[in-house]
């Protein structure tokens, strides 16, 4: 059967990718995998599954641009509303009893969602007591994150989003905007620490009040998912929170019971002890 | 052979269509995995909406969330996807202007169930679906699809009986209320529990 094929090309693929580079997505959910590496097919003009194999294989330059196209997926600044007004509202009140505050953005992507945070802490006075770490596995998106540069076209609808998410300050005193593109300011990526964190084989790094994993499970298999909430446990200071995806909930995780919620509707958790 | 799960597809109008089907096929015996294309709404609202109109529970996917009997609906901006036995979302990128897709889903419906599945698309205003109704007959699941002439936007319906003409396939076409009662002699609804 022709599907199935495709499916034996894969599995072949990530274990190629797997032995000779260390990135390991054998534990993706093959749905939305099967249709990314299409994508990737269709991008980088190759007829099939084996001849995209055989490129990586044997130009290594090939690598980085097939990581990015297969992990990477659209994020925005100030998505979900309701997430961010709770941050503004339960969390960061929580945040204010600690001297220093460490927050870790475990798949960051290309960074609109630490620098919301970043925002939000700088109007809340929380700022200067914060370090951020900023994650990812794609050493592409990584390097726009640090660069902090959007295009022009892409504030309307981060302006709006900041609005809708309860914020009052005029936006634009955030970021320096020629006809192209926005920087976003120094003081915000100064709080920011990039770096890359494989959370299918790196290990904890460091111990925070505050960790988001937003939409980057979803494209986990269950065996993954259940090592990065091992990880991102072990990770949290007691008491620390911890912030998912919308739809991504901590029912049914080893650790499901080891969090009461903070607001259940935005998937806002806090470790009890 | 009861088709084990239903794929259903629609956009502009398409909460009254899916009523319609609901009618046909109503109680559900099989997971009923909806997406719906819409604007920006508050979220939870379309579940609540669709259950009033159609009179079933309908409730919003969560990742990883088992496939059960019942309406599951695509929450908004992502896409649904179905695996063997869960559901899953992402949130790549639009496909043909639209996240949830209904492509996305009848694709990914097509490939974890091949012969088991039915694949219905209703009134929508794109060409969102034609591929997937196609993707479906070509594994070999069954494919529906609501006539252009009672359909509020007849694009998508349209685009899919020429695709499917294409590829050599075909669908059963039909008023959403008729599909809804195909699927019910298939096994796949059962006679409405009345209320007390
Ligand atoms: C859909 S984006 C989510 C971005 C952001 N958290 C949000 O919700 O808007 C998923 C991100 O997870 C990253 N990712 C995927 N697999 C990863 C892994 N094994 N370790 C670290 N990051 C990973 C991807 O590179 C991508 O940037």
């Amino acid at each position: 059967m022709e599907g199935d094929l495709e499916a034996l090309e894969i599995e072949l693929l990530l274990e190629a990718v797997a032995r000779r580079y260390g990135y390991d997505f054998r534990s993706y959910a093959p749905a939305s995998l099967r249709r990314r590496v299409r994508a990737v097919l269709r991008h980088e003009r190759f007829r099939t599954v084996s001849r995209l194999q055989e490129a990586i294989l044997h130009d290594p330059a090939m690598l980085p641009r097939f990581v990015a196209q297969l992990s990477v997926g659209v994020t925005g600044m100030f998505r979900d509303a309701g997430f961010y007004q709770c941050i503004r509202d339960e969390v960061i009140p929580r945040l204010r009893t600690y001297p220093f505050v460490r927050v870790w953005v475990a798949g960051c992507s290309s960074g609109e969602e630490v620098y919301s945070l970043a925002i939000l802490f700088q109007e809340e006075g929380l700022l200067p007591r914060t370090r951020f770490y900023a994650t990812d596995l794609s050493e592409m998106v990584l390097e726009r994150a640090r660069k902090g540069v959007y295009p022009v076209t892409s504030m309307r609808e981060h302006t709006e989003a900041y609005i809708a998410a309860g914020g009052r300050e005029d936006f634009s005193q955030y970021y320096v905007a020629d006809h192209r593109n926005a920087k976003l300011k120094s003081s915000l990526r100064q709080s920011i620490v990039f770096s890359q964190h494989n959370l299918v084989s790196d290990e904890v790094f460091n111990e925070f009040q505050l960790v988001l994993c937003r939409n980057v499970m979803i494209y986990f298999e269950r065996e993954l998912r259940e090592r990065v909430h091992d990880l991102i446990y072990r990770s949290l200071a007691p008491l620390g929170m911890l912030g998912l995806g919308m739809r991504e909930t901590i029912d049914f995780t080893p650790h499901a019971a080891d969090y009461a919620p903070v607001d259940e509707r935005v998937r806002l958790y806090r470790r009890r002890r | 052979m009861t088709p084990g799960l239903i794929v259903v597809g629609a956009s502009l109008g398409g909460a009254e269509a899916f009523a319609g089907f609901m009618a046909g096929l109503g109680e559900p015996r099989v997971p009923v995995a909806l997406v719906l294309h819409r604007n920006r709404q508050p979220r939870g609202s379309l579940a609540d909406y669709l259950a009033r109109l159609s009179g079933v529970p309908v409730a919003e996917v969560d990742d990883s969330q088992p496939l059960t009997p019942g309406v599951h609906l695509a929450p908004a901006d992502y896409h649904l996807l179905a695996g063997e036995r869960a559901f899953r979302l992402s949130v790549d990128e639009k496909v043909i202007h639209a996240r949830p897709s209904i492509d996305v889903l009848f694709e990914s419906a097509a490939e974890s169930h091949r012969k088991q599945l039915a694949a219905v698309l209703l009134t929508a205003a794109s060409r969102d679906g034609a591929a997937g109704v196609v993707r479906v007959a070509g594994l070999g699941g069954r494919a529906y699809v609501q006539d252009p002439s009672t359909a509020e936007s007849s694009v998508a319906p349209a685009a899919a009986l020429a695709a499917l003409g294409e590829a050599g396939r075909s669908a059963r076409v039909g008023s959403p209320r008729r599909i809804g009662e195909w699927l019910r002699a298939e096994g796949c609804g059962t006679e409405r529990r009345e209320e007390p």
